[in-house]
């Protein structure tokens, strides 16, 4: 089992998602350069948050030509786990990989906070380990995260059961105060039709151990872990 | 006009245009032999720029204490460095971009940022905090604010924070604390300093000393362009006027995304080994780099500009070395070690040339396509430039009498609507809106962020004993009241000392050295340069007696704006070291039931000290006078600031870390702005919907004791189990502890004076005005 975290010029969060996987988890990890165009036998690929090559002209915009996200690509329609955070998740839109677009946030300011996530769907390898409806408290840290979609791809979502994380109040009510962006039906993060490519805009890799605020995040990172192990098992 | 102006033959009038004196025009041509040409000139000017030359301040800034048992580099390079433990070294300075910052303040603070930000990893420090100090007008109109500057404070105050927020967010280090400021004479002149602080191996720090003859000087990072030229010597060293807007163009613009990219490229670049010196391009630009790095090596170094990377065609050798471009650094390499270094920029996407080489010769000869452009010796230029010992007036006392002060409300009247009102002053409200601009948990380190704890506490990840599975943290704290540096700077300068490291003890860190960025008017007024030399000596006696050297630093004269100062402002910031971080302690008030102590580290006799004389113990509204309390209620700013005892605050802070250091407490807070009660409320507000209940036994009128500023003090909680300990520690180190009151879940704050009520509300309340306070002032438009 091995994660790659790609590295974008400006990417940011790499190293935290590079210690959280390594130095939490304990499990191998590595560092994957933009200009790579394989993903040296990863078996999981984080992209993380960020301002890749500035982000000048709309975010994730310039990453998504990258010969890394090619590889990517290849990846995710091989089934491979990927999984894209803040500028990650709107690299993911910006190639086609996931479906949106991403808006400055409803307050036009950059916004860093703890927010609450609730758990929409478990069936996926993101979020295995979850309980369906469990409040994750994890950070934000974006300028750009209002998700904005037409409302027949929410249908579609919807009915694929697509979003996986929806931004909530402490309690897990709906209230648009547990909304810190804007985002369309409180979306905070969703996944592929496929189920193996999941963005989301707070930071898991951020939130691993109580002591930097919460330990949340850690449940998915863990499904990662038990999914890869069980796809290892199962091929052996 | 690309020739004509290397043509331009200098004269006397020329040399006073670029506010070089006729005493110092003299010098240059001494130094010479000879007149200088346009570009020496321009050189000459920069370097001997206030900002630069330090040549005002240098005679005073000799009396600071800099040396101490944990400094391992003290003023004089690009950043301080002390020891943290373990191999490890901490990195941390603190600057000011004053001018920038009102006349372009998105822009202004930004380079601000990024600048400290090269100051840190040129000394091969990864960054890993950064704080600001602020300081602006009043947001609202009042009697001294008119709504037109009010509404210009705003949109500044705003522009800094989205500058700020941007540099730091996207750089990807976290914004963790620092302190925001309002004061009428910030209105034409704003302050920001911004701190940062990075940690490296101890034997991986860089110098800036170009050294080995014959190694190749070699350009990295952003092009050069025409921006920030004379950014030093015009805007930083000069006061301003009705013209300033006109200075706009003399503002640098910062690109992050590039810095990003520099930090993580120099990083990798120095680990190649093939780095012999490296030092950033800040104020002053080519020509400060190259001068200094000569000047601190003992040797010469020969560059061609025709071989730096430009932005833009036709720029003269005067436009480039006097360019202060953003994102730009010089270093020198070991000879036919050169690709080694190329190589890294270039993976990084930036520009990398072999500029010149170092040579023998103590000379910094800048050549143009082969031509000499300049030729100036190096140590003279950086280090024999002039020095002034300016003239010093105390200004004249204005006569101060009770009828100045303050006067205290009768006896028993309610004090809850002008606590309300103090909850909703900027200074006191949440700074919430602000911070939250500001990513503060990238890089995961951030145990206390802003209004967590006293101080910003990160850990050091480095600094993990495997076996202990312990890791060590560092607290940071900024403080400076302008207002009582303003009435008294060599009180005021204390206060700010020991403040800033009672935070820090407050967070369980044990303070161990500091920084300071000196923010005051034009030197050229005696008064000014009596507030400077003053403040120096309240500063190297609070250092002193705290144990907190200085390593590092800046000076910011000519804050003023048509002839008026600002308060003199010297910002402290106070590096603490956590050998344990799970030690850490913050302010919120954690369980109902725990019991609350008042630490109080008494002032030695009815005595105290006022600007140099022991005076009697004054009247209470005296000192009241000088209080937010005073300023928010009666509009009276008069007095002296609270006075002070080191030894009592150095044994309030040596309890606060040993108390830490056992985890008997659940809270601390230290009583600063809005004294007890505001300390007390805030602890509150950071819960989990926890409330107090306490009652004081003090003699004194209720609002002296209520909201009086009195340093050495600290609110405390701790579970009733830990009490027994709590007092042990405290009797030890000499503090007195007093079990006020207990920690409530009623949702009321309930303070007695002696068994009367004098505050009873029901905390939303209190909560509401203090946490949209500061939000709905800058919506006003």
């Amino acid at each position: 089992m091995k994660f790659g975290v790609v590295v974008f010029p400006g990417s940011n969060c790499d190293h935290d998602a590079f210690y959280a996987i390594g130095n939490i988890l304990k499990k191998p990890v590595e560092f994957i350069w933009h200009q790579s165009e394989n993903l040296a036998n990863c078996d999981a690929i984080i992209l993380p948050g960020g301002f890749s090559y500035g982000d000048y002209l709309r975010t994730g915009a310039i990453a998504r030509f990258s010969p890394v996200i090619k590889a990517v690509e290849k990846f995710a329609h091989g089934g491979g786990l990927v999984l894209g955070v803040c500028n990650g998740f709107q690299i993911l839109c910006e190639a086609g990989l996931l479906p949106g677009a991403m808006m400055r946030n409803s307050g036009l300011r950059f916004i860093c906070r703890h927010v609450h996530i609730r758990v929409e769907q478990t069936d996926t390898p993101f979020t295995s380990a979850a309980r369906k409806n469990q409040i994750l408290k994890l950070p934000i840290a974006h300028s750009d995260g209002n998700y904005n979609l037409d409302e027949n791809t929410v249908a579609d979502l919807e009915k694929n059961r697509q979003i996986i994380f929806r931004y909530t109040t402490p309690d897990g009510s709906d209230d648009a105060a547990g909304n810190p962006n804007g985002a369309m039906h409180n979306i905070a993060g969703v996944c592929n039709r496929e189920r193996n490519v999941v963005g989301l805009m707070p930071h898991p890799e951020r939130a691993v151990e109580s002591a930097v605020g919460s330990a949340d995040g850690l449940v998915i990172l863990r499904s990662m872990v038990e999914a890869l192990a069980g796809a290892a098992k199962a091929t052996a | 006009m690309a020739t004509a102006i290397t043509e331009i033959k200098v004269t006397p009038e020329i040399a006073a245009e670029h506010g070089l004196s006729a005493d110092e025009y003299a010098r240059v041509k001494q130094i010479l032999g000879r007149e200088p040409n346009i570009t020496e000139l321009g050189i000459f000017s920069v370097m001997w720029s206030e900002h630069c030359s330090y040549k005002s301040s240098k005679v005073h800034l000799k009396r600071l204490p800099t040396r101490g048992r944990v400094v391992v580099q003290g003023p004089g390079e690009n950043a301080g460095v002390v020891d943290i433990g373990g191999g490890l070294v901490a990195c941390f300075k603190i600057e000011s971009h004053n001018h920038p910052s009102y006349v372009e303040p998105f822009q202004g603070a930004t380079t601000g940022v990024g600048g400290i930000l090269r100051d840190i990893f040129t000394m091969g420090a990864r960054p890993i905090a950064i704080l600001d100090s602020l300081r602006f007008g009043e947001l609202v109109a009042s009697k001294t604010t008119t709504e037109e500057d009010a509404a210009k404070n705003r949109r500044v105050l705003d522009g800094v924070v989205r500058g700020i927020g941007h540099y730091g967010n996207c750089f990807g280090v976290p914004t963790v604390g620092g302190e925001v400021g309002f004061e009428p004479c910030y209105s034409q002149n704003p302050l920001v300093n911004a701190l940062a602080l990075g940690i490296a191996r101890k034997e991986d720090i860089f110098l800036a000393k170009a050294k080995g003859i014959g190694n190749p000087v070699i350009y990295v990072g952003a092009k050069t362009g025409r921006d920030g030229i004379h950014g030093a010597s015009l805007l930083a060293s000069a006061e301003f006027t009705e013209e300033s807007q006109q200075k706009r163009p003399n503002v640098q613009v910062g690109d992050p995304f590039v810095e990003k990219l520099l930090l993580e490229a120099c990083l990798e670049a120095m680990r190649t080994g093939a780095i012999v010196a490296i030092q950033d391009m800040g104020a002053a630009g080519l020509t400060c780099s190259t001068t200094e790095m000569a000047s601190r090596g003992g040797t010469g170094i020969e560059i061609d500009l025709a071989k730096i990377p430009q932005r833009e065609t036709g720029m003269t050798p005067y436009e480039i070395m006097l360019s202060e471009s953003q994102e730009r650094m010089l270093l020198v390499a070991e000879k036919d070690r050169e690709s080694e270094v190329l190589d890294v920029f270039k993976k990084w996407g930036l520009d990398a040339v072999v500029a010149g080489s170092v040579n023998d010769g103590g000379v910094v000869c800048i050549k143009n396509h082969g031509r000499v452009a300049a030729e100036i010796p190096a140590h003279p230029l950086a280090e024999e430039g002039p020095v002034y010992q300016r003239p010093i007036g105390q200004p004249g006392l204005k006569k101060e009498t009770a009828a100045n002060w303050f006067a205290f409300t009768p006896e028993g009247a309610d004090l809850t609507q002008n606590f309300l009102k103090l909850l909703a002053s900027p200074a006191i409200a949440s700074k919430r809106w602000i911070t939250e601009q500001y990513d503060t948990s990238v890089r995961t380190n951030t145990l206390a962020g802003p209004g967590a704890s006293d101080a910003a506490v990160v850990r050091v990840k480095e600094s993990l004993d495997s076996e202990s599975g312990v890791m060590r943290a560092l607290a940071l704290a900024t403080d400076g009241n302008g207002r009582w540096c303003q009435l008294n700077p060599r009180v005021g300068a204390m206060h700010a000392v020991a403040e800033a490291a009672r935070n820090v003890a407050c967070s369980g860190a044990k303070p161990i050295a500091a920084t300071n960025c000196l923010n005051f008017g034009s030197p050229e007024k005696p008064e000014v340069m009596w507030q400077f030399s003053q403040t120096i000596d309240g500063l190297g006696e609070a250092c002193l007696a705290l144990g907190t050297p200085i390593t590092g630093g800046n000076v910011s004269f000519y804050n003023e704006t048509l002839g008026r100062s600002i308060y003199p402002t010297p910002v402290i910031g106070i590096l603490g070291l956590l050998e344990d971080s799970s030690k850490v302690m913050k302010l919120a008030f954690r369980s109902d039931g725990d019991d609350i102590f008042l630490l109080d580290g008494p002032l030695a006799g009815n005595r105290s000290e006022h600007g140099g004389a022991m005076v009697p113990a004054s009247d209470p509204a005296r000192e009241f006078s000088s209080s937010e309390y005073s300023k928010t209620i009666s509009g009276i700013v008069a007095g002296q600031p609270p006075a002070i005892d080191l030894a009592a605050e150095k044994r309030l802070q040596d309890c606060l870390v040993a108390l830490a250091s056992e985890s008997v407490l659940a809270s601390a807070h230290d009583i600063s702005d809005g004294g007890f009660a505001v300390t007390l409320a805030e602890s509150c507000f950071a819960s989990n919907e926890l409330s107090a209940q306490v009652n004081l036994d003090e003699a004194g009128p209720a609002e002296e004791v209520l909201f009086g500023e009195r340093g050495a003090r600290a609110i405390v909680s701790a579970k009733q189990t830990s009490i027994a300990r709590l007092q042990e520690i405290a009797r030890q180190y000499g503090v007195a502890a007093t079990r006020i009151g207990r920690v409530t879940s009623a949702g009321t704050l309930r303070i007695q004076l002696n068994g009367s009520s004098v505050i009873d509300s029901p905390l939303a309340t209190l909560h509401d005005t203090w946490a949209h306070s500061l939000e709905r002032m800058l919506k006003v438009s």
